[in-house]
């Protein structure tokens, strides 16, 4: 891996059917195949249909915990309006929040709601030190069906970068 | 199937499934169990070995075992209650040693995510003698289950590999190494070893001792356990994923991480003792490692009999090396429901309006004991409703006693619970709320569904026929859905001097995924008395202003809503 890489952590969060759990998978594939040490935390509870659902990545050259501590997360991906104040609390001071970009990514996305994730993660993806073509690669990966509406509205997603490296 | 230094990205239960078949085992045996279920479904995925659902999990941990004494490596996994049934076995089984490797992977649920308990199963190793491992990650798992089937054959003894749910269901990426080729040995006639009367299995203890003691040389001087000295201020003694909290938040301190934490490695704890100024030991649970440090006279520094309940997290490890209280937790409460549709909810409802006192099992149904439906008086352990039934049955005072158990659950340990029912004469109504699969975990085939864990169709256990040859005086099979027969049929059971099983059979929405029209309420006609409410059903939502209405994205047309409706005001949307 060469030279010394800090742990990036990032949190998604929403509610159950939303696809938090595969954009979470996506971000830590993508980041395995750039090279990075990746850890995922999730716990499968009771059932819960319509429930809160969350999921942390961690990325960097060596990663110990699968938990960060809290209120060190470097970015925050929420997938749903009413979920947002839940997990707010754990971004970093100087983290990035991509809920200003949920709204437009409902609209970009209209009816199609099960690409809401791919957009974001495309979002997300402008922040990261990762790779396009790990991005790309991941995607494909994840998705066996509408490979081309995924990497679509992820691109698009991607196209709207504004803000800084993290 | 993986080749040579892939790389993987795998949860702590696939991992241990890609180790256990990297280890070159032939069989492995288990019953579902969150956190540990996707042990055995990652298994099943690979075609040149034997995975398979056993009914319970003593049954699974013996077929393992005979496996193991056909010469074949072979393990079972279960959840930390799981080994509770298993136990029998497994004291004796330590006596007599294994042939081929036998590993027993136990996943504990430190906070309770899916759990009746939070038992450290820890502790069993001591009292079972049996070495114990603890990974604390992903890739740990996957190399440390090689080793125990190693060390399972070099001692001669079964091993527990002990995980916890955030190591299950944690994923990490790594490289993994290549496979053996499958361990063979003779299947061995050996009486002395495997017939455990009084008179084989005293020289048997005796002999266990001595290879204790040879695990504890081994223990000494194993690289599962590694001492990393850096900063000697802060040392601390930990295992499993406590030692990545701990090293997240203290990096530069130094460590002795145990992997092997039976037989302790009392010399290296000592030696590491020497070398730092201040000993933590970090432990999720039980004061496990601590105790046995205390005991050996090395002074450390533990944690607060409050940190003894729940998992860990980074914050907590801080909190517990500063000495803290756990805090109160914050209780995240977005309670569990039955689904939309779900067959467990008119047969709960049924119950609820007839009264009776509801003795529960282990199951998706366990939920039906949550307000509003609130019709489930007991849950304890598997199997358990039917001889609560017989016992509170048979004592009571006028009250009506009924038990409810599903169809896995009842072919688990109910069905023993019934033919000693029938045995010692009990009366009154046993209700198999069948709904044709192993719903909790996710969805597993069982006898009754007819087809293995490895998808081949096999013989399908006959529920009917079971309970009548167990001994009940009256089988029927009703579908839950109807209410009216339903409740008809319980009445006319429960004014009878019999013993009945009503089995309620209607498949899980999870597996039949059909869908009727959405229910719709019609706001002129509904006079909020709010009878819909109590079926809970995660469509029906009452409005701030009191209004009800159905969510028709959720709804899956079941209606028992209508059904249940006094004033018909609930109809399939687009009307009738
Ligand atoms: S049961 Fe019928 S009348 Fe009562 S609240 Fe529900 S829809 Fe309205
Ligand atoms: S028909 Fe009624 S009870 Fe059935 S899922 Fe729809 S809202 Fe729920």
């Amino acid at each position: 891996m060469g030279t010394e890489r800090k742990t990036v952590n990032v949190l998604f969060y929403g509610i159950g059917g939303q696809g938090v759990l595969t954009a979470a998978e996506v971000c830590a594939l993508a980041a395995m195949l750039d090279g990075y040490h990746v850890k995922k935390s999730e716990v499968k509870g009771m059932a819960q249909r319509g429930g809160s659902v969350e999921s942390y990545v961690r990325f960097g050259s060596r990663v110990y915990s699968p938990l960060p501590l809290p209120g060190e997360s470097d970015v925050i991906v929420c997938l749903h309006e009413e979920e947002y104040a839940r997990m707010k609390d754990q971004l970093k001071p100087q983290g990035v929040d991509l809920f200003p970009y949920l709204a437009e990514a409902a609209e970009a996305v209209g009816d199609k709601k099960l690409f809401l994730n791919t957009y974001m993660l495309g979002v997300l993806s402008s922040f990261l030190d990762i790779k396009e073509s790990s991005w790309l690669e991941a995607l494909a990966r994840k998705f066996k069906k509408e490979r081309e509406q995924n990497r679509m509205f992820f691109l698009k997603g991607r196209a709207k970068r504004t803000g800084h490296d993290i | 199937m993986p080749n040579e230094q892939e790389e993987v990205f795998l949860s702590g239960n696939e991992a241990v499934a890609w180790g256990a078949w990297a280890a070159g085992i032939s069989f492995a045996s288990a019953y579902p169990g969150t956190p540990s279920t996707e042990i055995l479904e990652t298994l099943g995925t690979f075609k040149d070995l034997e995975a398979q659902w056993a009914v319970n999990e003593k049954v699974a941990y013996e077929a393992a075992f005979g496996a193991s004494l056909a010469g074949r490596r072979a393990l079972t996994a279960c959840k930390h209650v799981g080994l509770n049934v298993a136990m029998d076995p497994l004291m004796t089984t330590a006596y007599s040693g294994v042939n081929g490797g036998l590993v027993v992977v136990v996943a504990d649920d430190p906070g309770m995510h899916s759990s009746q308990n939070e038992q450290d199963t820890r502790r069993v190793a001591p009292y079972a003698k049996v070495p114990l491992l603890e990974p604390s990650s992903p890739s740990e798992a996957y190399s440390f289950i090689q080793q125990a089937f190693d060390i399972s054959e070099e001692f001669d003894v079964p091993v527990m590999l002990r995980l916890t749910t955030r190591i299950s269901h944690t994923k990490e990426s790594f490289r993994t190494s290549s496979n053996r080729e499958p361990a063979r040995r003779e299947l061995r006639k050996d009486p002395r070893k495997y017939v455990m009367i009084p008179a084989h299995a005293r020289p048997r203890h005796t002999d266990l001792e001595k290879r204790l003691s040879a695990l504890r040389a081994l223990s000494e001087r194993t690289s599962l356990n590694r001492m990393e000295l850096n900063d000697r201020k802060i040392g601390f003694i930990t295992s499993g994923v406590s030692a990545l909290y701990a090293k997240e938040v203290y990096p530069d301190a130094s460590f002795l991480t145990l992997g092997m934490t039976f037989p302790f490695p009392v010399d290296l704890a000592r030696a590491f003792a020497r070398e730092v100024e201040t000993l933590y030991v970090i432990e999720e649970l039980e004061p496990f490692l601590e105790e046995k440090l205390r005991q050996e006279s090395i002074s450390v520094t533990g944690k607060k009999p409050s940190w003894v309940c729940g998992e860990l997290s980074p914050a907590a490890v801080r909190d517990i090396v500063e000495g803290r209280d756990r805090p109160p937790s914050a209780g995240r409460a977005r309670r569990p429901l039955l689904c939309p549709g779900c067959p467990h909810r008119p047969a709960f409802y049924s119950l609820k309006k007839s009264g009776v006192y509801v003795t529960g099992d282990i199951g998706c149904y366990t939920l039906g004991a949550l307000e509003p439906l609130a019709a489930l008086h007991t849950q304890t352990c598997m199997g358990a409703s039917i001889p609560f039934f017989e016992g509170a049955g048979k004592m009571q005072d006028g009250q009506k006693v009924v038990a409810v158990i599903g169809d896995s659950t009842f072919i688990h340990t109910g069905v023993s619970g019934l033919i000693s029912a029938a045995y010692n004469g009990a009366k009154g109504v046993v209700i198999i709320m069948d709904n044709s699969i192993t719903a909790m975990t996710g969805g597993q085939q069982n006898p009754a569904t007819g087809v293995t864990l490895q998808g081949k169709e096999t013989k399908r256990l006959s529920l009917e026929k079971l309970c009548a040859a167990a001994g009940a005086d009256q089988v029927d099979v009703i579908d839950p859905f109807d209410i009216d027969g339903f409740r008809r049929l319980l009445e006319l059971r429960l004014g009878q001097d019999s013993l009945s099983v009503i089995i309620t059979r209607s498949p899980c929405k999870m597996i039949d995924r059909s869908r009727g029209p959405a229910a719709a309420i019609d706001p002129e006609k509904c006079r909020k008395c709010r009878q819909c409410l109590l079926l809970d059903c995660p469509a029906i939502i009452e409005g701030d202003d009191g209004g009800i209405s159905v969510n028709s994205s959720l709804c899956v047309g079941c209606g028992l809503c209508r059904k249940v409706c006094k004033f018909g005001a609930i109809s399939p949307a687009g009307g009738e």
